[in-house]
């Protein structure tokens, strides 16, 4: 909870810096003392995962900044001189390219996370707000960082998304092939629009630090949820942040790091796809476009629906959808842990989150056969795209009136020092 | 949870079944190599011999354009001295810029050439890619330097089509004007004649050359070009992993200690 | 209770001081790849040295090739150049030093010590003053007044060893690492 900062200076120079800019005091109060709930689990770790996520794109990024050149004739180039000639241009080039999916590996554990235990519920919608409009500048960093290698899925990826305006010409005739034109800054992907994707890569994680130090400000207003999604009730209830929470989240991190390091340094194509190794050719289209696999629920939705606009309606609101979770779920209780329902359709999803990851990855025709009956893919994207648009408008809202949640334990205090007898 | 895991166990079983079809490729060869795995390291002597199938047999219609000279000598790779590379490098002609005169071309109008040093990229057998269509029925022989990492398969690929040929289409099956059967290369019509033979080339170290050890060696020189650090990559990994896993096992005995009271 | 949290302290205390210094120790060889990244390249490196075929170059001429980004100056002296470099005492020179790579960094300026062979002048063709290239003086076209080399910028004025003499220069002009690879043919850097 945010109260009273108990920071006292202890030397002469922090006594001064402190009525000058209190920035020791806001590190203090933030990560130092700040009351924790002594009940977060490993699921609560991912949030110092994605800062982390977050420092070592940047630092990653600037550095190859120097080496890459932004030029459509020259930029498939510059990467390869990246990974032959540059001292460690291969290390630093993997690490950005492998970070970008465990950025996102990271983000949807910590996304599924607050669905889980209630965490974007009152008082904390401000959180969850801010959190997807995170989670959508993060989707278009990677879309404008991927096409920069200039590979052919780099070019067929941008002429497929940047296409999806042109469904506007329906709505309004020549609007949507204005905005189109207006984004490749010619009449195709090129070099005009490889410079400004460049540009936009490099500024957009600047204004994702700027939103995620909001995300944590207004995270410290009511202080962290947990998993038992019951209130503080009072300071046995929690711990101050440093050194419990430090040194837990740094022990996860370090595990984080392993897995990031044995994709890195022996298995660095495993998320790649080896078109973009052949360079970017506006006449020859690849068999099968596909976006990198954080992106493929998302694109199984788009391409379930067979009208344009309609598909493209689909996948946005999708993702607009998730900004009004905090007022479709009607429960009263926020953790899973007591909702015995509800636990089952989130499972559910999670489920069907993967279902359309994985159509999303096979061809447009792919089908799948069942005997002597062929049953295309596509059919199992509707039914994954309904059960997405069911579980926020419809099962959300009704679960919540109809369920009856378990028993909520007293405090988190008793909860988990309850068994063990009282301890100071 | 239950109806979630049969959500889960579905999904996983979509991936076997796709429809079977004489116009789609045979699945690639199993093919075992050196540099597989993660303490994979390329074998010297493999990288040699097909770089000398390289030069003699493919560099004819292929070219090689981001694997420079150097590279020959440097660590992780098919380990000639700097000496020998060099020698290498003279051996070829570069394109070279205006003489004092300002032309490009001499007498004959044919492109005044310098021989190669050891900054110089290998050059391309084709001037454009007009000119390799034009020597090549229409096709463009694709640039090989990463070719491994542009091909799902990467070496056992290579192989699969180098030793590919030389089979009987099935029955009905239209192997069109111009173009050669290999079940490997997606549709079957491949636009390279077979490029190996048995004894195509005498290699310099003695060993036999059968299509078997030519197609071998090939695919290891150019999974060597495709990934030129493959060696440096695995060996720091290996440091990095053994130093994660100290420093993750003293955070947890850390966190263990932090939370012990209050437990 | 003193005694018994004591050992119980420097325990503790060790396990936070080995877990610090392994995760410094981790962070510094971390950080070495981005600090690295930014020296030349392979490719870079690879033109660092170059071999050039000096067979064309008359008498009195000279020819300007690239080395290491900068204009490299070649000069076949004429004997009248070689004569009067040989005939200015050391007392004149601005700077003593022979400035040559190929030799220690003490030697003198003595137009021996600045060339492998007297009618060949290699020099890195960057003024010592502030950067700029000198322009070459001929005798149909004479640059300064000591028939070497005369920098346009700030009027730095170099000899036919390539000495400063006068000027804001304060040394003279660079001799890089060079052989003989064959009469007509040098290898430099």
């Amino acid at each position: 909870m945010a109260g009273q900062s108990t920071y006292v200076p202890a030397t002469g120079i922090t006594r001064w810096l402190d009525k000058r800019l209190p920035i020791l005091r806001l590190a203090h109060d933030t990560m130092t003392t700040f009351p924790t709930p002594r009940n977060l689990n490993v699921w609560y770790t991912f949030g110092g995962i994605l800062t982390f996520c977050l420092g070592v794109q940047i630092v990653t990024g600037i550095v190859l900044a120097m080496h890459y050149v932004p030029n459509a004739d020259l930029a498939f180039t510059s990467v390869d001189t990246i990974m032959r000639d540059v001292n460690y241009g291969w290390l630093i080039r993997y690490i950005h390219a492998t970070g970008a999916s465990m950025f996102f590996l990271a983000v949807y554990l910590h996304m599924f996370r607050g669905l889980y235990y209630g965490s974007y519920k009152a008082p904390r919608e401000v959180i969850w707000i801010l959190g997807v409009l995170i989670y959508l500048l993060m989707m278009g960093t990677a879309f404008f960082g991927y096409v920069l290698p200039w590979g052919q899925m780099s070019f067929w990826g941008a002429t497929v998304i940047t296409s999806l305006f042109s469904a506007l010409d329906q709505i309004v005739p020549h609007l949507g092939t204005a905005i189109t034109t207006w984004l490749w800054g010619g009449f195709a992907v090129g070099d005009a629009t490889l410079n400004r994707f460049f540009s936009l890569h490099y500024l957009l994680p600047f204004v994702i630090a700027g939103v995620v130090g909001l995300h944590i400000w207004a995270l410290h207003v009511p202080g962290n949820n947990n998993p038992l999604g019951i209130d503080v009730k009072g300071p046995q209830d929690t711990v101050p942040f440093h050194p419990y929470y430090t040194a837990k989240d740094a022990f996860y991190l370090s595990l984080f790091v392993i897995l990031f390091a044995g994709f890195v340094f022996f298995a660095p194509e495993f998320f790649g796809n080896p078109d973009n190794s052949i360079q970017a050719n506006p006449l020859v289209t690849p068999t099968d476009i596909v976006p990198e696999w954080y992106l493929l629920p998302f694109y199984a939705m788009l391409r379930s629906v067979p009208q344009k606009l309609f598909g493209v309606l689909v996948l946005v609101g999708a993702l607009l959808l998730l900004l009004f979770i905090p007022w479709l779920d009607t429960s009263k209780v926020r953790s899973c842990r007591f909702r015995p329902l509800m636990k089952q359709f989130f499972w559910l999803f999670a489920a069907d989150c993967v279902l359309l990851g994985y159509v999303g990855s096979q061809g447009a025709d792919a089908a799948l056969a069942l005997g002597g009956f062929s049953l295309p893919l596509v059919w199992l994207a509707r039914l994954g795209t309904i059960y997405y648009y069911v579980f926020f408008l419809l099962i959300m809202p009704v679960v919540g009136w109809i369920e009856k949640p378990n028993a909520l334990p007293q405090s988190i205090a008793q909860a988990v020092l309850g068994a063990k007898g009282e301890r100071t | 949870m239950k109806i979630a895991f049969l959500a889960l166990a579905l999904t996983a079983s979509l991936g076997s079944a796709m429809a079977e079809d004489t116009s789609l490729p045979f699945p690639i060869k199993d093919v075992h190599w050196s540099f597989e795995g993660p303490l994979g390291t390329y074998d010297q002597a493999a990288l040699q011999r097909g770089f000398q199938i390289y030069k003699e047999v493919c560099s004819a219609c292929h070219s090689l354009n981001y694997v420079q000279f150097h590279d020959l000598a440097a660590p992780g790779g098919p380990g000639f001295s700097e000496a020998q590379a060099k020698a290498i490098a003279a051996g070829y002609k570069i394109i070279a810029g205006p003489n004092d005169k300002g032309e490009t071309t001499d007498a004959n109008g044919n492109p005044l050439t310098r021989p190669g040093i050891l900054a110089d990229h290998f050059p391309p057998p084709f001037p454009n890619e007009e000119a390799a269509r034009a020597s090549n029925g229409g096709a463009l022989p694709p640039d090989l330097s990463l070719i491994e990492k542009a091909r799902a398969g990467g070496a056992a690929y290579v192989y699969s089509i180098v030793t590919g040929f030389g089979q009987k289409p099935p029955p009905g099956f239209k192997v069109q004007q111009g173009k050669y059967y290999n079940p490997y290369f997606a549709g079957r019509n491949i636009s390279m004649p077979p490029p190996l033979a048995n004894g195509a080339v005498t290699y310099a170290d003695g060993t036999k050359a059968t299509i078997d050890q030519e197609a071998h060696d090939v695919a290891t020189f150019l999974a060597w070009a495709s990934e030129p650090k493959l060696e440096e990559r695995h060996r720091t990994g290996v440091e990095v992993m053994a130093f994660l896993v100290l420093l993750a096992g003293l955070l947890f005995l850390t966190y263990r200690k932090v939370w012990k009271d209050q437990h | 209770m003193t005694t018994a949290t004591e050992p119980e302290t420097t325990r503790r205390d060790f396990l936070y001081i080995a877990t610090g210094a392994v995760a410094a120790v981790g962070g510094a060889f971390a950080a070495w790849p981005f600090l690295d990244q930014m020296n030349p390249t392979s490719a870079v490196l690879a033109l660092a040295s170059i071999e050039i075929d000096i067979s064309s170059i008359q008498l009195g001429q000279q020819v300007v090739f690239k080395w290491r980004g900068h204009p490299l100056f070649v000069r076949r002296r004429t004997p009248k150049e070689i004569a009067e470099a040989k005939a200015v005492a050391m007392s004149d020179l601005i700077d003593p030093l022979a400035r040559n790579a190929n030799l220690p960094d003490d030697a003198q300026a003595t137009d021996t010590n600045r060339g492998t062979k007297p009618e060949w002048l290699v020099l890195v063709g960057v003024c010592t003053h502030l950067g700029c290239t000198p322009t070459v003086s001929t005798p149909q076209a004479p640059q300064g007044d000591y028939g070497g080399w005369l920098c346009h910028c700030h009027g730095s004025q170099y000899d036919t060893a390539g000495r400063i003499r006068k000027g804001p220069a304060p040394q003279n002009l660079a001799v890089p690492p060079y052989s003989f690879l064959s009469p007509t043919k040098i290898k430099v850097g």
